[in-house]
């Protein structure tokens, strides 16, 4: 069977890892030696204490806020490609959208550092233009930077799977819908928005979910107030040595992503089956 | 003289489905035979059996004697050309029509001869260098026919190939496959849903449905003998009367509602049917409406014009009789100087003995 | 203004915000300072030239290359098998199987790290090597290519492949003959989108790299210290540019692939 050689990569690679990640949290380790006795000791620590609870907070809301923001930013644009730019220029604009994503992600975050740090672009800008005297000191290093950042590094993520689901709509629908007697912007209420849904749940899903695992943003743009709980995962495995401990992290995190993007799609179901 | 084609009991199933069941058929040398059915019947299954494309799940299968069990469809002596052409489009015209001669050992030269020969076969002589994904569809067609008869198969099966064209090609395509037939002498299986394709081409009809052949016959007797209110059905219109048959020594008559008592000529008998309920089946063509003052050597009944189609060469009148609850269907010529009648015209309506069909209710 | 005029101004507005970091590279890499800020002070190659003499970068970037190779090449076997599963008939658990398979598109990315790295220091007690992140990047990048291949493999009319076997191919010289040139430019650019992906990678590298670290990993260390700066936007300059090198050739290869097939263009990648 030629499905097996892929299967077996992700069984082995992917599958397996991941139950050794959820078997670890249930043991602890001192440096090096790992305890293999079962306990709940590394949940009960997380939920004890008020920064793991903090940071998963702020990680969720950074998630959410990014995903609100990139799809909100998108959907406009997708829509554009799909319905106002010319058929044979289509392809080069979704070309065009993909290359940034493209191009090495650290450096990336970094250059949004000189965007909008203490000298960067936009204030020496404001300066310059004389709108202020001092430059502004809030732009860098707190959450709304992350978001900004996460915000742009996800952005064809988001637009792909929205053009591509508006690009599927049948043109002839939504003359019949202006045949029918509603105007532009029910059309686009009760049969574009309904009808392009599957690509905003992927785009949603795509973008919330990964985003939780990001901890190169939050360390450069994030500073003291905008660690996140990638961050602290990071620093469990690699400087303090605690795998138990931060396997316990990064399931929490998961299970939580999860279960707000399960919520979301159903939510999402309702919605539409109101529309109908 | 043995078939060249043999099935015995052919059975196939996909999972719990049906799909062919106990295919039993014979085609000899040289034969166009046409499988007819609705959409869905099992068509392109047998063909595909055929083809080696599917495994039959009982029965057996030969072709020139070969028993086909295990060969694989790229050592079976068919080719096939597929509803879709499945022209290859990374390949010239040429490079698709010389595809299957790669194991030929004749020499680059002799192998480009042939080609350009199947080419001009199908009238595309002169196509050889251009784009395969570039062609029309009537085009597309050509150089999947040159493609499979440059082989030189004993068999050349095709699924449904006019069906994606439009009527004024399909019918030019329709005599061209005939004349290319008899110029090639090769057995052609032709699959199609259409019965005026199957009966215009054809020397013989396999009709199917739910994965049965139900009648097997030339297009003629398919046309005016169905053997079954299913197959009367689907080929072309028929008129059904509720009626009841008397077997006795003389023969059949039946007693047709709205017509009366009948004689069934002796070779119109359906093998099987035997006295009692019946369903009397009439062609449309075979009733005529009579015009003012019209007189005929046929019997006749009275009725009443019901509903006017005009078809320009043709009427249809649907008419209403006593004794029937469903108008008769006619079909009549628009001749010179023959007005058409009107809705609620009262009229006589001709009809013979011998074109009645006695169908199983 | 018509509606479709105030769309048109907002993407490309929103094109101007995609592409405000990727401008200032160059202008930067360009630029004769240590501090990256405006103003600018003049144009310099030096800190190209501070690149070429970097023997510690050089190693990184080899590593880079040969990691990103391998998983550009096993990513594309595995999407291979995988879409040309999907493209055949129904098995039984297909729709879960391949929902499986592309699950790395929405995992984050930490927990692929932080699994691989439990399951290779802890249960197996390897080494981490470059063969450790392979491993990992080829799970990243099998989606992807499995998502290229898709496309590739299911535009292709079935009947194709049997139109081949009924002139006379085995099942694998329809295989060779057929399927494989139709499909060569979607398998070209899958190569190309897993060797981007990989040689970008930076969070599941560092978990899982050896002493010999990858050109992310190695950017990394640059970052914090800031007279290193102007040579990781030099750094930077050179692989936006070889980015778009490689994904313009991808996408000739991808529109020459729909093109073949006789098909329409329906959009990029994905
Ligand atoms: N590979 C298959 N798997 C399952 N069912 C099939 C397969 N091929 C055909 N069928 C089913 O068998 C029936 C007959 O199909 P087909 O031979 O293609 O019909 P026709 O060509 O007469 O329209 C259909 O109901 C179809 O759904
Ligand atoms: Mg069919």
């Amino acid at each position: 069977m030629l499905i097996a050689p892929p299967l077996v990569y992700a069984l082995l690679l992917l599958a397996l890892p991941l139950c050794a990640v959820v078997l670890f949290s249930f043991w602890t380790q001192d440096f090096m030696e790992v305890d293999t006795a079962f306990t709940l000791q590394n949940y009960r620590e997380i939920w004890d204490s008020p920064v793991y609870l903090l940071l998963l907070q702020r990680s969720v809301f950074v998630s959410g806020m990014v995903t609100l923001v990139t799809v909100t930013l998108a959907y406009p644009v997708a829509y554009y490609i799909s319905f106002n730019v010319a058929p044979a220029k289509k392809s080069m604009w979704i070309f065009l959208i993909t290359i940034p994503f493209w191009t090495s992600y650290l450096i990336r975050v970094f250059l949004w550092k000189v965007i909008l740090g203490y000298n960067g672009v936009v204030n020496s800008g404001l300066v310059g233009l004389g709108i202020i005297d001092e430059p502004l000191s809030f732009l860098l290093y707190n959450v709304n930077a992350v978001i900004i950042t996460l915000a742009h590094a996800f952005a064809p993520f988001a637009i792909l799977p929205i053009f591509v689901a508006l690009e599927k709509i049948d043109r002839s629908l939504l003359e019949a819908s202006r045949d029918l007697g509603e105007g532009r912007i029910r059309t686009f209420l009760r049969v574009t928005l309904p009808l392009s849904m599957p690509g905003l749940v992927a785009a949603v899903l795509i973008v919330f979910i990964p985003t939780i695992g990001d901890y190169v943003t939050p360390e450069l743009m994030g500073g003291a107030g905008g660690k996140l709980i990638a961050n602290m995962i990071q620093t469990q495995f690699l400087q303090l040595n605690n795998a138990p401990l931060g396997a316990a992290l990064a399931l929490v995190a998961m299970v939580c992503v999860t279960a707000i993007a399960l919520v979301f799609i159903v939510l999402n179901r309702r919605w539409l089956r109101r529309q109908v | 003289m043995t078939a060249l084609i043999q099935l015995r009991g052919i059975n196939k199933y996909f999972g719990d489905y049906h799909a062919l069941r106990d295919i039993d058929l014979e085609i000899k040398q040289g034969e166009f035979f046409s499988l007819l059915g609705p959409s869905g019947c099992g068509k392109t299954t047998l063909l595909r059996t055929i083809a080696g494309f599917e495994d039959p799940s009982a029965g057996t299968l030969s072709i020139d004697g070969r028993p086909m069990a295990g060969v694989p469809a790229n050592k079976r002596p068919t080719n096939m050309v597929f509803q879709s052409y499945a022209i290859f489009p990374h390949l010239t015209v040429a490079e698709n029509v010389g595809f299957g001669l790669r194991r030929d050992p004749r020499s680059k030269a002799e192998k480009a001869g042939a080609v350009k020969d199947a080419l001009e076969m199908v009238g595309l002589g002169g196509y050889g260098a251009r784009s395969a994904h570039a062609l029309s569809g009537g085009q597309r067609q050509r150089v999947a026919l040159a493609r499979a008869l440059i082989l030189k198969p004993k068999v050349l099966l095709l699924d449904e190939p006019l069906s994606a064209l439009d009527r004024k090609m399909r019918e030019l395509m329709q005599v061209e496959l005939m004349k290319l037939q008899r110029q090639v002498g090769i057995t052609f299986i032709l699959v199609t849903h259409d019965q005026e394709e199957a009966l215009v081409m054809s020397d013989r009809v396999a009709v199917m449905f739910d994965g049965q052949i139900r009648q097997m016959d030339d297009p003629e007797a398919i046309y005016t003998r169905p053997r079954s209110r299913e197959v009367a059905a689907f080929i072309g219109k028929m008129n059904f009367l509720p009626g009841t048959l008397h077997s006795s020594g003389e023969g059949v008559e039946a007693d047709v509602a709205g017509l009366g008592r009948a004689m069934i000529p002796p070779d119109r008998v359906t093998p099987g049917l035997g006295s009692g309920p019946a369903v009397i089946g009439l062609r449309p063509e075979s009733l005529a409406v009579l015009f003012e003052g019209e007189t005929t050597t046929r019997r006749t009944v009275e009725g009443t014009v019901d509903e006017v189609v005009y078809y320009g060469d043709m009427t249809y009148y649907d008419v209403r009789i006593a004794g029937v609850d469903e108008p008769l269907n006619i079909a009549m010529k628009n001749l010179v100087g023959r007005d058409v009648l009107e809705v609620g015209t009262a009229t006589r309506v001709a009809w013979d003995e011998r074109s009645l069909v006695p169908l199983a209710p | 203004m018509s509606g479709g005029r105030i769309l048109g101004i907002y993407a490309v507005l929103y094109l101007i915000f995609l592409y405000a970091p990727i401008v200032l590279l160059p202008i930067f890499a360009f630029n004769d300072a240590t501090i990256i800020a405006f103003p600018l002070s003049g144009f310099s190659t030096r800190w190209f030239e501070a690149l070429w003499g970097n023997a510690a970068l050089g190693d990184a970037v080899g590593n880079s290359l040969f990691i990103a190779a391998m998983t550009a090449i096993l990513s594309t076997l595995l999407g291979i098998c995988a879409a040309r599963a999907g493209a055949m008939a129904d098995f039984p658990g297909k729709s879960g199987i391949l929902g499986f398979v592309m699950l790395p598109l929405v995992l984050p990315e930490i927990i692929i790290a932080v699994s691989l790295l439990i399951v290779l220091r802890q249960v197996l007690d390897m080494q981490l090597s470059n063969w450790t992140v392979i491993a990992a990047h080829t799970l990243l990048c099998t989606p992807f290519s499995i998502a290229i291949l898709n496309g590739a493999f299911q535009n292709l009319d079935p009947s194709i492949e049997e139109g081949a076997m009924d002139l006379g191919e085995s099942r694998w010289g329809a295989f060779c003959s057929v399927v494989l040139p139709l499909v060569m430019p979607g398998i070209v650019s899958s190569l190309l989108i897993a060797f981007t992906i990989s040689l970008d990678e930076f969070i599941i590298a560092f978990f899982l790299t050896g002493s010999n670290p990858t050109m992310p990993v190695y950017i990394w260390g640059l970052l914090r210290f800031p007279q290193q700066l102007p040579v990781v936007m030099a750094l930077g300059t050179i692989l936006v540019a070889l980015s778009i090198v490689l994904l313009a050739i991808a996408e000739f290869y991808r529109r020459r692939g729909l093109a073949r097939a006789g098909l329409k263009d329906s959009g990029g990648f994905l």
